[in-house]
């Protein structure tokens, strides 16, 4: 594989460390050698960098595998996914996965995984979940400020901030990579 | 008879014409329809975008009122080709600015009193630049430029030329690289290599007038004065100053290290010289990297080479012309040394080249410039994709 092979989404090796090409450009000086300039996402930590490769430079391709598993429990430090398709089960250790996020693995939840040399190196979850408020407070009568906000718990047993208005057993959606309230669900 | 719709807007009041043309969208009153130069509404009928109909209707302040269908062709494409490029993406409307820029560039040298010359696109060698690759044509190659049979005409006593054509260079496809292109070559006999620089910034301006009105060139949200004259900037003080090497260790780099030296021309310079809100050119090239070019009298480690950049945009490069046979032949040899070294086509040596220079070839100075970027910048694409009939993923 080499430069000419470059395009986005190409999964490539880098300093030891499994990359995505994000975007590229040729770049080629008036007469001169040409250079393919690309942007590229460190699989593992999510950093974006750019780098020059000349024309004709050989590449190295990244063994990695990006594939949709539902959540099924945790184990130990590990959480467990699965592929519903083919019942296989893969092992996320804890230390993969953001703090953020392990508040909003709910049962079932399909999340992106990346594997590299099959092991799992990356979770990525949907945008945004519906949660059930398990515990909250009720929220204090006659205080009507839209901003106002009180702890809530949820099935995952996180914390959420959630409007005085939302009650006990409500559904809510919720934004998992600020981890903010977003809207009420309606849902029995 | 049948109008297209792009006349429709500068027919007169009144009238009870025939359009034809495509649906591009509709409402509650009727539709707009278009073509590749031109959109007008018309009122009264109903169609889906992509329908090629014909309508008739009453002229009336540039559009069709009272309407009726004709007759109608629907499209059986729902993902439109041909009609998405030239009519709903507006490369029709950029082909219409082409004409201009073609228009103007005729115009300065019809003014400079310059002889346009068609030279073959088919030729015994592409040029033996190790980082320009030939495209082999059945025993022949298609040119990468027209330079050397330019040069036999100022050799034959043509004094000034210019040739509007295309170019064609293997492997080179980007959003500013297709592997067919047009250039506008020009040489000058009994002239320097300032002469064409002139000539350069005027056909920049003439072009950007041409298309857009006004003297400027754009780049997304960049506007850049292309007003006479533009800054010149030498290598070596581009070098020392965005990369801290001196003239010294460029000469040297620029010979010995040419993956260095092109990182630092890729990775610093050009983006230290898109900053500028005008055209700049680059000149007075390491002598080892302007293989036709006439060495600088006041030093000769450095050749008569220059380039222009418009927005980090590389637009030309031209030459005070090399015109000793024996060094062009010695070049020639390097240049076959390092493709020889780096196992890259070998192609002939054009002797008929080297005997012409052997004649006597006039002192000149010639350019070649890439009309498709220019025209972009005119024009404010983002591509040379946007800016040709064909793109190389349109063919």
């Amino acid at each position: 594989m080499d430069t000419s092979d470059i395009r986005k989404n190409l999964k490539i090796m880098l300093d030891g460390s499994p990359y995505t090409v994000v975007d590229f450009q040729f770049v080629k000086p008036g007469k001169g050698q040409a250079f393919t300039r690309v942007k590229i996402r460190n699989l593992a930590t999510g950093a974006v960098l750019e780098r020059t490769f000349k024309s004709g430079e050989k590449l190295e391709p990244a063994d990695v595998e990006e594939r949709k598993l539902q959540y099924i429990y945790p184990e130990g430090d590990a959480y467990v996914f699965m592929d519903s398709a083919t019942g296989d089960q893969v092992y996320v250790s804890g230390d993969k996965l953001d703090e953020q996020d392990k508040n909003f693995l709910l049962e079932n939840l399909d999340v992106d995984i990346v594997l590299w040399n099959g092991n799992a190196i990356g979770v990525t979850l949907p945008a945004h979940v519906v949660v059930q408020i398990t515990h909250s407070d009720p929220g204090v009568k006659g205080d009507t400020a839209s901003n106002v906000t009180k702890p809530a718990t949820i099935s995952t047993g996180a914390q959420i901030q959630v409007p005085l208005f939302i009650s006990e057993g409500e559904w809510v959606k919720v934004d998992t990579r600020t981890g903010d309230y977003l809207e009420r669900v309606n849902r029995r | 008879m049948i109008s297209p719709i792009s006349q429709i807007p500068t027919t007169p009041d009144g009238a009870r014409v025939q359009a034809g043309g495509r649906v591009l969208a509709s409402d509650e009153r009727g539709i707009m329809l278009g073509d590749a130069l031109g959109v007008a509404r018309v009122d009264g009928v109903r169609g889906a975008p992509g329908d090629l109909v014909v309508v008739e209707g009453e002229a009336r302040g540039g559009a069709l009122v009272d309407a009726a269908i004709v007759t109608r062709h629907a499209s059986r494409h729902a993902d439109l080709g041909d009609v998405r490029r030239f009519v709903f993406d507006g490369i029709g409307r950029a082909l219409v600015a082409r004409q201009s820029a073609l228009d103007a560039v005729r115009a300065y040298f019809a003014d400079e009193r310059f002889l346009e010359v068609t030279t073959p696109v088919r030729v015994p060698s592409p040029g033996l630049d190790p980082h320009l690759e030939g495209v082999e044509a059945s025993g022949a190659y298609l040119v990468t430029s027209p330079e050397v049979q330019m040069k036999r005409l100022l050799v034959g006593g043509v004094p000034r030329c210019f040739q509007i054509g295309p170019c064609f260079r293997a492997d080179e496809r980007g959003r500013l690289h297709h592997p067919e292109f047009t250039m506008v070559e020009w040489y000058r006999a009994w002239a320097g290599w300032q002469d064409v620089l002139t000539d350069t910034e005027r056909l920049v301006q003439r072009v950007a007038v041409a298309v857009s009105g006004q003297p400027r060139l754009r780049a997304g949200e960049r506007e850049l004065d292309a007003t006479p004259p533009f800054e010149r900037v030498r290598v070596r003080d581009a070098f020392a100053e965005h990369a801290g090497v001196d003239a010294d260790a460029l000469v040297e780099l620029a010979a010995h290290d040419h993956d260095a030296y092109f990182r630092l021309m890729v990775d610093v310079i050009e983006p230290s010289l898109a900053a500028s809100t005008r055209p700049v050119f680059l000149v007075d090239f390491p002598a080892s990297h302007a293989s036709l070019a006439r060495r600088c009298p006041d030093d000769p480690r450095f050749a008569e080479r220059f380039e222009l950049y418009a927005a980090g945009v590389e637009l030309c490069n031209g030459f005070g012309e090399l015109t000793d046979a024996a060094e062009q032949r010695a070049r020639f040899a390097d240049d076959l040394r390092v493709r020889r070294a780096r196992g890259l086509a070998e192609p002939p040596v054009d002797e008929r080249f080297l005997r012409a220079l052997d004649e006597g070839m006039p002192p000149s100075a010639g350019n070649a410039l890439g009309l498709d970027r220019l025209l972009m910048l005119a024009v404010g694409a983002r591509s040379i994709s946007d800016v040709v009939a064909f793109d190389p993923d349109s063919l």
